[in-house]
């Protein structure tokens, strides 16, 4: 049941097969290409600044799914049907996770290498961006996941989920970025272990939260 | 291995919607082929009901025990919009382990709306999905909230068939409506009796 419901939320969300999924891609790359147009051609600048705007960047691409993210299959019935056959929320609310971080983390990640390009990040720099979102997004998937279940039965959830969103995403942000001035591994290490404690409690904080949505 | 016959009961159910308390005391057991028909007005705590039977809500008071697995129809398909009909029926028939889906499609007259995305069925089509999915679950107890709405003459007799035949072979049915079901032997209760006399009674 687990691999079957895994297929279906991948196809649901996964970019150019899934309903406009691309959207956060794209906008991750569309402001990597804006960027240098707004501060001018300063190499330098690109170079000391590029970085946190690729966090910035990722952290706004990463609120696009929310919307959709878990509201439309409440209003489906589809996660009480999974609930009729035995299935527990914290389940479905793994896999969703799952799904989520994969149909945005690694084409992030992918995109990072023509974003880095226009925004002048090289060497060592590009490395820690690299691994920095690598350990960073699947800590933004659970928070995303966190706020779209929490906000699902909300009339405003979407406009909610975005500011809500932002103050979660500080530690990851700062540590993520803070990586890149000072060109240091531990603060990955911290991007790492907030994103593992985040991964490990969203299934349940989620769960309860559409648990709790069934109730009114 | 038998399983164990399908029995659905509640005892001393009450449940309430924000505030107000819809009904209580309301007891009733439905042992292996009994069907029963719970009518009531709109907003009477019909869906409420079957809501709290099907494990999904936690009642007010009282407690629901049942023995079998459960399938539930009620007003959201569970069926993927994008998705084209016999796809979205696939996943649920591919999860309840279905290996003839095609021979419920034809039963409930969708074999010729197979490739048409969901959200482009009508409510009388969806409903009809609806219930291939529930078919297709194999479950001995169904219950069923307004089963009857949005479909024509025609399909409303098959859903009273489908129900006499999952009775007939042991299963139970617990039907929502307030529209007329022929089905031999179905009890019925109105949810009002059980509603309280005045507003202000607490269970």
């Amino acid at each position: 049941m687990i691999a079957a419901l895994l297929r279906r939320d991948l196809a649901q969300f996964f970019p150019f097969t899934g309903s406009g999924a691309a959207l956060p891609v794209v906008f991750f790359v569309a402001v990597a290409m804006l960027f240098p147009f707004a501060v001018g051609p300063d190499a330098n600048l690109m170079t000391r600044t590029g970085g946190g705007v690729v966090w910035i960047a990722a952290l706004l691409a990463a609120i696009l799914p929310l919307e959709k993210l878990v509201a439309r299959d409440i209003e489906l019935g589809f996660f009480d049907q999974l609930r009729l056959r035995g299935l527990a929320e914290e389940a479905m609310m793994a896999v969703r996770l799952l799904a989520h971080w994969l149909s945005f983390g690694p084409p992030l990640v992918l995109a990072t290498f023509p974003a880095a390009a226009l925004l002048k990040i090289e060497g060592e720099t590009f490395e820690i961006l690299l691994l920095g979102l690598i350990a960073g997004t699947p800590g933004l998937a659970a928070i995303g996941l966190i706020i779209a279940a929490l906000t699902a039965s909300l009339r405003a959830g979407a406009a909610l989920s975005g500011l809500l969103l932002i103050p979660l995403a500080l530690p990851i942000l700062i540590f993520g970025a803070g990586a890149l001035a000072r060109q240091d591994q531990v603060s990955l290490g911290f991007v790492g272990a907030i994103s593992l404690a985040l991964v490990a409690l969203a299934p349940f904080a989620a769960g309860a939260a559409i648990r709790a949505a069934r109730e009114n | 291995m038998q399983a164990p016959p399908p029995a659905l009961s509640a005892h001393d159910l009450a449940c309430r919607r924000g505030e107000r308390l819809l009904f209580r005391r309301l007891s009733f057991t439905l042992a292996a082929g009994a069907a029963c028909h719970v009518t009531g007005a709109n907003g009477a705590g019909k869906t409420t009901l079957i809501r709290a039977l099907a494990g999904l809500t936690t009642p007010h008071a009282g407690t629901v025990t049942r023995e079998g697995a459960l399938a539930l129809l009620d007003e959201r398909s569970g069926l993927d919009p994008e998705l084209p009909l016999a796809r979205a029926l696939a996943f649920w028939f591919g999860i309840d382990g279905m290996s003839d889906g095609e021979a419920i499609m034809a039963r409930l007259r969708l074999a010729s709306l197979a490739e048409v995305p969901v959200r482009y069925l009508s409510t009388g089509q969806k409903k009809r999905a609806a219930l291939a999915r529930v078919l297709g679950q194999q479950a001995p107890i169904w219950l069923l909230d307004e089963p009857l709405s949005g479909l024509d003459t025609a399909s409303q007799g098959l859903v009273s068939e489908l129900v006499r035949e999952h009775c007939a072979a042991g299963g139970i049915a617990l039907i929502a409506s307030h529209q007329p079901l022929d089905v031999p032997g179905m009890t019925s209760f109105a949810i009002e009796d059980y509603a309280p006399a005045d507003a202000d009674e607490t269970a």
